[in-house]
């Protein structure tokens, strides 16, 4: 397979996690701002879920203060955003044109169809749309974008390719969800017990469409070591750093059994990657520290996605 | 003449970049007034590719070299015995036809000026021959040698109205001036060992040729008032500097090119 | 009022090559028809054929107007065609071996030197060079008018990248598909084994250095190229990659793709880029499109270009004029095909003449394509043709000009009915160690009333074409 197209494959599921990220922050964003906050007004959390997107800088240069209606458009709507939804829901099915003939008609008619859709929902005035709505559509598109590959293509390179974006993009992604807010989730805060916010961690399992799975998964009190362990450390929870460097593993496994090659050392970092989860404990990290714990992470997969391209990518002889 | 030559050009770039690929035209031409002796281009590190003769009759060959690429050095070491033959390209095989040296390039793009000198110095005169020498001699008196006023990228044009320049603003300007009086001509370039009376001329040089009917290609060192002879070795030709360059090369990458050129001539002692 | 030769009707008879078709358009209702024009349009923008149109806003992804009439030709006139095409197929590719190695026709006096060496489309950089097999085109898209029974004229010729092909391979799978029928009751010569022809010409011309199965490409601009559609669709079906320049490098005298196994080399490039972009270090040197050091590797053997690099001083306009003296002097042969009188402006008399005959003439630029910057005479308005006649005057060599051409009209489905349409034809004939030519080719219809402009730029449409079988 040409480097070029497997690049392709991979930015398509990267950008169609993307913009899942994006509508499930501003999902979140819009419901706590019908919260009343202590004394009077609604609270907001928007400073952070713009920091947690990447795109705060972007958008303090363009509107200023963070005003909620903006910052709908700007999620979603603007092009001068490069993370908006509709820019990666371009992105993606732009991505999907050019290597049109590697992908299933199936796949190419989902994304081809988001990126039809979205136009008219552009065209039509805000005032018609309620946040919720089109959040749940991304939420749908993304959905239907992973059933298809699913079901029609073949598992060959390119599936795995695809589902490496994935794997690499959600791991990346829900670290800087966590980071943002991982002042909450320290236990020297909510040792104070008042002082543990119970809003503030909801933000995050909101964010990651989990707060349901968490109590199913845990029950009982909601403690941050659970939060914790829940969304790093175990497999069973789709979102999890571990599940995404797990799925990271298995597509990097397919690829050289597909290719009849000798582990490398993209195969080699990724297994690190993982058995250190596995030898990872709860209080370790907090005695790491969960920023520095995170950060690293985060460097981690850097490496790993950069050893992918190189390994893959490049087409240069190894 | 035995003539020697030791010519090392590098190409260092400030950050590491991906390949790098050169085109090399830097094998001497074969006609009577040149025998190879022993001739021998490398880049270090590089990896040699396919080779062949133009229709121009230079030779060509590829190079490249793989990423990382901190520095690109190509070396030239040879030993060459010339003849003079007035400056004529007798006996080189070349199939392009002297038309094809009638267009006009950016770099020698024809303006007023350069119109009307050529069509000055020549007036009265029916041989093309003679219009040659006229208009060498002419555009090396109007242009007076000065390094460093002028860059790669001075037209002939420029440089004429200018009056200063160095051997390839010349060259430029001779065939431009050759060509709006339709002489075909070409830009040559090559080395030239420097005269005993110690004329402040670089070891790598350029030149023009002009196409006479009834004799072929003939040279005509504008910047030294001559014809080339065995002072001079022929390395390639092109419409003009770019396309007679004797390294053509690319890396990617955003960095910085530094250049550094040494060329070292030599007499043979008999 | 000028007289128009009718594909279909000869007066009130109907010509034998469309008796087929005239029951099925009596019977067809409107309705009907409706249907079938939606159910096509939904086809092609399924599969995504569409063109984008240079310096329009607008939708773009425009799909090309398709008329469901189809254009049909006889057994016996498609013979007769293809002869010609093939004859004139083989006379250019034999001028460019020449002009590029000893200039025979030129040193012969049959073509005016000038012509050929000052010519903006002659490439100093290949001459000396014999590509395998010695052939320069390999894809010889010749633009074909009728004005009569038996008359054919060619327009142009295109000898670099011919586009369109795509629509003829998909005009007849969407027609087969949409009426089955009509090729039940009408013998029609298939068309699809097109892209295994083509995979078998550049299979043919692959290097000398070549010794296993060659491995073929076709190089693309990117997807913002307004013919990506066809560029992929093309690998598509030959089963070959689509590259860009950047999955290209050159090493070791060849050249190789960048794959996920890392190297692979390439042997056969079908390109889709013009000359002036296929080598920054030996074209335009700020051409991102290319592949740095790929002439080199060309010139010595390593890899094949399709079209060779240098191969458009054969369909230059100004050169068009002595195609036929071509097929003489290499072939010695008579041309089976005719070429339309052409004035050169460039030449004095020529020019003369032109300017004092503006409105009765058609105008075109030696260098233009795409139907731009081209006057129709007889259809421009006083302005127009004044405005002209000074671009003329000012560079008189940029500009040739031919007499108005009855163009034949075939029925085409429009508004009201069925009304009839001027139409034009491109075959594409395919140059390896064979000349083939599919039975077909893209019959291209002005779909404004009276309008002679058949370009999809300027609102031509497409439509099947048909040869019949024995």
């Amino acid at each position: 397979m040409l480097s070029r197209t497997a690049e392709n494959l991979f930015w398509i599921a990267r950008y169609m996690e993307r913009a899942e990220t994006m509508s499930r922050l501003l999902e979140v964003g819009a419901r706590i701002s019908l919260t009343p906050s202590a004394g009077h007004g609604y609270r907001s959390e928007w400073e952070s879920l713009l920091q947690a997107s990447g795109t705060a800088e972007g958008f303090a240069e363009k509107y200023g203060d963070p005003v909620q209606r903006n910052i709908e458009s700007y999620l979603f709507f603007d092009r001068d955003n490069p993370s908006s939804v509709i820019s990666c829901i371009e992105r993606a099915r732009e991505n999907a044109r050019i290597v049109r003939t590697a992908i299933t008609g199936q796949v190419w008619d989902t994304l081809n169809t988001a990126f039809q859709d979205i136009r008219q929902l552009e065209r039509k005035p805000r005032s018609e749309m309620e946040t919720s709505d089109l959040c749940d559509w991304v939420n749908r598109q993304s959905s239907l974008l992973r059933g298809t590959m699913d079901s029609s293509m073949l598992r060959n390179d390119g599936f795995s390719f695809m589902n490496l974006g994935y794997a690499l993009e959600r791991a990346d992604n829900t670290a800087r969800l966590i980071d943002v807010k991982y002042f909450v989730l320290l236990p020297s805060v909510s040792m104070v017990g008042s002082g543990f916010d119970n809003y503030q961690w909801q933000v995050l399992l909101r964010a990651m469409q989990s707060h349901r799975a968490f109590h199913w998964a845990y029950g009982g009190e909601i403690t941050a070591a659970k939060i914790v362990d829940f969304l790093i450390l175990n497999p069973s929870s789709p979102r999890s750093l571990m599940s995404a460097a797990q799925k990271a593993m298995r597509h990097i496994d397919s690829l050289s059994r597909f290719y009849n090659q000798p582990s490398g050392p993209a195969q080699e970092r990724v297994r690190g990657l993982v058995d250190a989860l596995k030898a990872t404990r709860v209080p370790e990290i907090f005695d790491e520290g969960m920023h520095e714990f995170l950060t690293r992470f985060i460097h981690d997969i850097g490496d790993l996605t950069a050893l992918v391209q190189r390994t893959y990518l490049t087409g240069e002889a190894q | 003449m035995i003539l020697t030559v030791d010519h090392v050009t590098k190409y260092a770039y400030d950050v590491p970049m991906g390949a790098a690929v050169q085109s090399l035209r830097l094998f001497p031409s074969r006609f009577e007034g040149q025998r190879e002796i022993e001739w021998l281009v490398t880049i270090e590190n590089g990896i040699r590719g396919g080779s062949f003769r133009d229709g121009a009759g230079d030779k060509v060959e590829g190079w490249s070299v793989r990423p990382p690429v901190d520095e690109v050095v190509v070396t030239v070491r040879g030993k060459i015995e010339t003849f003079d033959t007035s400056g004529v390209l007798r006996g080189h095989r070349e199939l392009v036809h002297p038309m094809a040296y009638l267009r006009e390039t950016s770099a020698t793009w024809v303006d007023d000026g350069l119109a009307k000198l050529a069509e000055e110095v020549t007036q009265g005169l029916s041989e093309p021959l003679q219009k040659a020498h006229r208009l060498s001699a002419a555009i090396g008196e109007a242009i007076a040698y000065t390094p460093d006023v002028t860059d790669a990228h001075t037209t002939a044009a420029e440089a004429l109205a200018q009056g200063q320049g160095v051997c390839q603003d010349h060259a430029h300007a001779l065939i431009a001036a050759a060509r709006s009086i339709d002489l075909p001509a070409r830009y040559v370039s090559g080395y030239l060992l420097a005269s005993e009376d110690g004329a402040p001329h670089e070891a790598a040089h350029a030149w023009a040729e002009i196409w006479v009917q009834g004799i072929g290609w003939i040279g005509f060192d504008a910047a030294n008032s001559c014809c080339p002879d065995e002072r001079y070795i022929r390395l390639g030709s092109g419409l003009d500097a770019r396309e007679a360059a004797p390294i053509r090369g690319v890396a990617q990458g955003g960095g910085e090119e530094r250049l550094d050129v040494t060329v070292a001539l030599g007499q043979v002692q008999q | 009022m000028t007289d128009y030769f009718n594909e279909m009707f000869d007066g009130g008879k109907v010509r034998p090559p469309y008796n087929g078709l005239d029951g099925w358009t009596r019977e067809m209702p409107a309705e009907f028809r409706a249907m079938k024009q939606a159910e096509a349009e939904a086809l092609f923008r399924r599969i995504g054929i569409t063109f984008a149109v240079y310096g329009e806003g607008g939708d773009p992804d425009r799909l090309i107007p398709f008329d469901m009439f189809p254009r049909v030709f006889t057994q016996m006139e498609w013979r007769k065609l293809e002869r010609g095409i093939k004859q004139r197929a083989r006379a250019l590719n034999a001028f460019l071996l020449d002009v590029y190695g000893r200039g025979e026709i030129v040193r012969a006096g049959r073509i005016p030197a000038r012509l050929v060496y000052q010519n903006d489309a002659y490439e100093r950089a290949v001459s000396g060079f014999v590509p395998p097999r010695g052939i320069y085109s390999h894809i010889v898209g010749i633009d074909l008018v009728r004005t009569g029974p038996d008359q054919f004229y060619v327009l142009e010729d295109n000898c670099r990248t011919p586009s369109g092909v795509s629509y003829m391979l998909e005009n007849r799978e969407i027609m087969m598909r949409m009426f089955p029928n009509l090729f039940r009751e009408n013998r029609i010569e298939p068309v699809d084994g097109y892209a295994d022809a083509l995979r078998r010409t550049m299979a043919s011309v692959a290097p000398a250095k070549c010794d296993a199965e060659p491995t073929i490409a076709i190089l693309t601009p990117g997807h913002f190229n307004s013919a990506y559609y066809e560029h992929s669709f093309l690998a598509d079906l030959m089963g070959v990659e689509l590259v860009e320049g950047a999955d290209l490098f050159v090493e070791g005298g060849f050249c190789w793709m960048r794959t996920t196994e890392g190297p692979k080399k390439l042997d056969v490039i079908y390109r889709r880029i013009d000359d002036a972009f296929l080598d920054p270090l030996c074209f335009r040197p700020d051409s991102m499109l290319g592949v740095p050091g790929l002439m080199d590797v060309y010139r010595s053997g390593g890899v094949t270009i399709c079209s060779a690099p240098g191969a458009g001083v054969a369909d230059d306009k100004a050169i068009y004029t002595y195609v036929p003296e071509m097929v003489r002097f290499y072939l010695g042969e008579e041309p089976l095909l005719e070429n339309v009188p052409t004035w050169q402006c460039a030449k004095k008399d020529d020019c003369k003449y032109v300017l004092e005959h503006l409105p009765e003439l058609v105008i075109k630029e030696v260098h233009g394509s795409g139907g731009y910057g081209m006057l129709v005479g007889p259809k421009s308005t006083k302005e127009q043709i004044e405005a002209f006649r000074h671009k003329i005057i000012d560079d008189p060599d940029n500009y040739i000009a031919q007499p108005t051409l009855a163009l034949s009209t075939t029925p085409t489905f429009v508004e009201e009915g069925v009304a009839p349409r001027h139409v034009d034809l491109r075959p594409y004939c395919l140059v390896g160690d064979k000349i083939e030519l599919v039975p077909g080719g893209l019959t291209r219809v002005a779909l404004t009333e009276g309008s002679l402009v058949v370009n999809s730029s300027q609102g031509g449409g497409v439509k099947d074409t048909w040869v019949l079988a024995e």
